[in-house]
């Protein structure tokens, strides 16, 4: 009975986890109300234009291309389709900025106009958030904590370097590239423009930027923010459009500098497109990272890292823990607690604040997904999936947990970017090092034990560009993030960050 | 403090400049005061000359303030800074006028001082999430361990503030204390303290926790022995002090092992050119107020 004395309404929804006092397996004994977040701050026009040379432009041929918010798999809004002659303009407006103001500003100049950035999206950190998970998906409340808050602090962080490359450079003369062209992903749509823009400003270059199709709203919102910030003309310019106009910027003879976060498949292409050429290239690309839990870790903590390392995002993440490697001796104990925790996994509207999964970006993610899961079951390994309901309409998956899993199995190799885990065992350190660097990938790693020394120990075996020991997914502007083998080359965040966007010439 | 005409018809209401101490503007335990006059001889206020015991309740509340801020994140400092120099772009006007009317320089000469002085805040911002990046270090031990060093903040830091440059300098050598994490009990210029008190009104109603910035206005004969001598001041900003004093300042701060920060060999604070970025926005005058600590920790299974 409640308080009120009204009788407790039987609970339809998934047996609750053991330990929880409420008796092994008995039924969550509470339902959550809807907790919408407004979507009233984010006003989205019917019609974006290119971003070029400080001002909004039709493409030159007037086609569009069309956005859709994937929770309802509605039409959002109408987006300049960028042709080759758009991308050349842009080019040439980032050149003219380049050298006649913003390669001519004094640096300290410089960094306080990318303080005002930071500031006006501090300011406008809600309106980005809800704009951010109505395009891309993601639950409120990791565009609104992680997602927009880290892109103000990347912005934050290099304004500090503009005017003090020398101390990150002794020695040596930090000169900007000049243009950069930069392609980013539609995992992550605004934090990945700022960890693009923000290094690239602070050196002293100027930058086109291609938001993915599927996700251009936010850095056609942050256009506006340069335009407030009363940035000069062309240092920031934005085109919209298909893949094809992104392999123009890539092979354009004036651009000297490319940075791409995507695929690796897509992270080849270009490397290819560059053979030959002066363009520096930095690629941050995919991941298949091992997530190893000893049998001596925090295993509550743990089992909230292994979450938090799939889930989080819809597992559409680079770094994703897609791997869990688990010591043998707690494997049976360690799946049976991940299970029970994903049961209160909430999967559903991305605005809703208890939202902890949303949508899938887009069909054709949702299609891969499923099709990678359906190769695991075909494969042999044992599927589990909560038994949630999921929206009517919008792409909606299951987060899925796969045991039985042999390294040999597409689950166990291919990036899936979704949110399914694949759990292997392991016995000895020396086994679990064998198989986290088992993959052509080399992005992030996990590491879950009380004892220092082997967290240390397995460090410096692991071959990936950030390790997590006993957390996971933790990014910071100070921290340099990047991968090792095809996952890419070069760093993003940190003093490393400022490397891939400067020449360092002798004094 | 220049009278109208009262025939003008409005008598302005002229400002009690105090001393702050924690968060709070109290006039000097002592009772005194002393006469601050323009650079043309012209009186412009009754400054507080401060005390002993006000050099004591300075350092207590600094004390207080100082785990807090230096528990703050290195970015949470920069923000703070950062903020500083919003507010202080914001009453520019008034900056402007304190430091025409203080240095007897023109409104021109002034403002470029003014204009310096907020953006060397916002130069010192930025460095704090990067000093320990610049500073710190992994270390490369012929052994089965990581081992690494990270700055931390001194701690308490007696600025004894330039004698000449009553804004500029004394934001010159009070940022980079505050950005490494150290709190301040500052002796203001002597002769031209108005403009430091200005600022303390700027920090008052910034984001600058109480206490993490104390401001005196005095007789350096009487406040930098004091600070020098005090247990609980970790480290003195000597830039300010008068070289009759530098011999009784140093050996009193030798008591309790403070770190002292001298003036560099050869330079004269009046002539100093705080305008100077080269010479005025050094990572250095961060690094004098840092301790440094190295930890091992052991590799292996």
């Amino acid at each position: 009975m409640t308080s009120d004395g009204k009788a407790i309404r039987p609970w339809s929804g998934p047996k609750g986890p053991a330990g929880w006092g409420l008796g092994d397996g008995q039924a969550i004994p509470w339902e959550y109300a809807p907790a919408p977040e407004s979507r009233d701050i984010a006003k989205i026009r019917p019609q974006y234009g290119l971003f070029i040379g400080g001002r909004e432009v039709p493409s030159s041929d007037g086609a569009t291309f069309t956005s859709v918010d994937p929770s309802t798999e509605q039409p959002l809004a109408q987006l300049a389709r960028a042709t080759t002659a758009d991308a050349d303009r842009a080019v040439r407006a980032a050149r003219r900025a380049q050298s006649r103001t913003w390669g001519r500003l004094h640096p300290r100049e410089r960094a306080k106009y990318l303080f005002r950035i930071a500031r006006i999206l501090q300011e406008r950190s809600r309106e980005f958030a809800v704009l951010e998970s109505i395009d891309s998906g993601k639950p409120i409340k990791e565009s609104r904590d992680v997602d927009v808050p880290l892109a103000a602090a990347h912005f934050w962080y290099y304004a500090g370097w503009a005017d003090k490359l020398e101390y990150a450079f002794p020695g040596r003369n930090a000169r900007p590239l000049g243009v950069v062209a930069q392609i980013i992903p539609w995992n992550f749509p605004l934090l990945m423009l700022a960890w693009k823009i923000a290094p690239a400003l602070a050196a002293g270059n100027t930058v086109v930027l291609k938001p993915a199709s599927t996700t251009p709203l936010t850095a056609l919102l942050f256009a506006e923010v340069c335009r407030q910030a009363r940035l000069p003309g062309g240092v920031v310019n934005i085109v919209t459009g298909p893949g094809e106009i992104g392999m123009h910027l890539v092979t354009h003879p004036d651009v000297d500098k490319v940075a791409f976060t995507g695929s690796t498949s897509v992270g080849k292409l270009i490397q290819k497109g560059i053979a030959g050429t002066d363009k520096a290239l930095t690629l941050e690309l995919g991941g298949k990272a091992a997530n190893i839990v000893f049998e001596d870790a925090a295993l509550d903590q743990a089992v909230e890292g292994v979450i938090n390392g799939i889930y989080f995002n819809q597992g559409e993440v680079c770094c994703a823990g897609s791997r869990l490697l688990v010591q043998e001796s707690i494997a049976g104990p360690f799946i049976d607690k991940l299970k029970a925790r994903l049961l209160t996994i909430r999967v559903g509207d991305p605005l809703d604040k208890n939202t902890d999964v949303g949508a899938i970006n887009s069909r054709a993610q949702l299609e891969k997904i499923t099709e990678l899961v359906a190769a695991g079951t075909a494969e042999g390994a044992e599927i589990y999936q909560p038994p949630c309901d999921l929206p009517d309409r919008g792409f909606f998956f299951r987060p899925t947990l796969f045991t039985n899993v042999a390294l040999s199995h597409r689950i166990a190799r291919e990036e899936i970017f979704g949110p399914v885990l694949a759990v292997l065992t392991f016995r000895t350190p020396d086994e679990a090092i064998e198989k986290a660097n088992n993959t052509e990938y080399g992005l992030s790693a996990g590491v879950w034990t009380e004892k220092g020394s082997r967290i240390l120990a397995m460090v410096s075996r692991l071959k990936a560009g950030v390790v997590w020991a006993n957390t996971f997914n933790k990014f910071d502007p100070t921290s340099p993030f990047g991968g090792y083998k095809e996952s890419g080359f070069g760093r993003e965040g940190g003093m490393h960050g400022l490397h891939a966007y400067v020449s360092l010439e002798d004094r | 403090m220049a009278d109208r005409d009262p025939a003008e018809g409005r008598i302005e209401v002229w400002k009690t400049y105090k001393l702050y101490i924690g968060g709070a503007f109290p006039r000097t335990e002592s009772g005194r005061t002393y006469v601050v006059s323009a650079a043309d001889g012209t009186p412009l206020a009754n400054a507080c000359r401060a005390s002993r015991k006000d050099v004591r309740d300075a350092v207590r509340a600094a004390r207080s303030a100082s785990g807090g801020w230096a528990g703050r994140t290195a970015m949470n400092r920069g923000q703070i800074l950062y903020r500083v120099a919003e507010l202080m772009e914001g009453r520019r006007a008034q900056f402007v006028e304190d430091v025409a009317q203080a240095e007897g320089l023109s409104a021109g000469k002034a403002g470029a001082a003014v204009d310096r002085a907020i953006d060397r805040w916002v130069w010192y911002a930025g460095w704090a999430d990067k000093i320990a990046q610049v500073l710190g270090s992994s270390n490369p031990v012929a052994g089965p361990y990581f081992n690494f060093t990270i700055p931390e903040p001194t701690g308490v830091v007696g600025i004894v503030a330039p004698e000449t440059s009553s804004l500029l300098g004394l934001v010159s050598r009070l940022a980079p204390a505050l950005v490494g994490g150290s709190v301040a009990v500052v002796a203001t210029s002597e002769a031209r303290p108005l403009p430091a008190i200005t600022l303390a009104e700027v920090l008052a109603t910034s984001d600058v926790p109480g206490g993490v910035v104390n401001i005196l206005t005095g007789l350096k004969a009487e406040l930098a022995p004091a600070m020098a001598a005090h247990d609980d001041i970790d480290a003195i900003d000597a830039w300010g002090v008068p070289e009759a004093l530098r011999r009784e300042v140093e050996l009193a701060a030798a008591e309790n092992v403070k770190r002292v920060a001298r003036r560099p060999k050869g330079v004269a604070d009046a002539r100093f050119d705080w305008l100077d970025d080269r010479a005025a926005e050094r990572p250095e005058w961060i690094a004098a107020f840092l301790e440094m600590k190295t930890v091992w920790h052991p590799i292996g299974v």
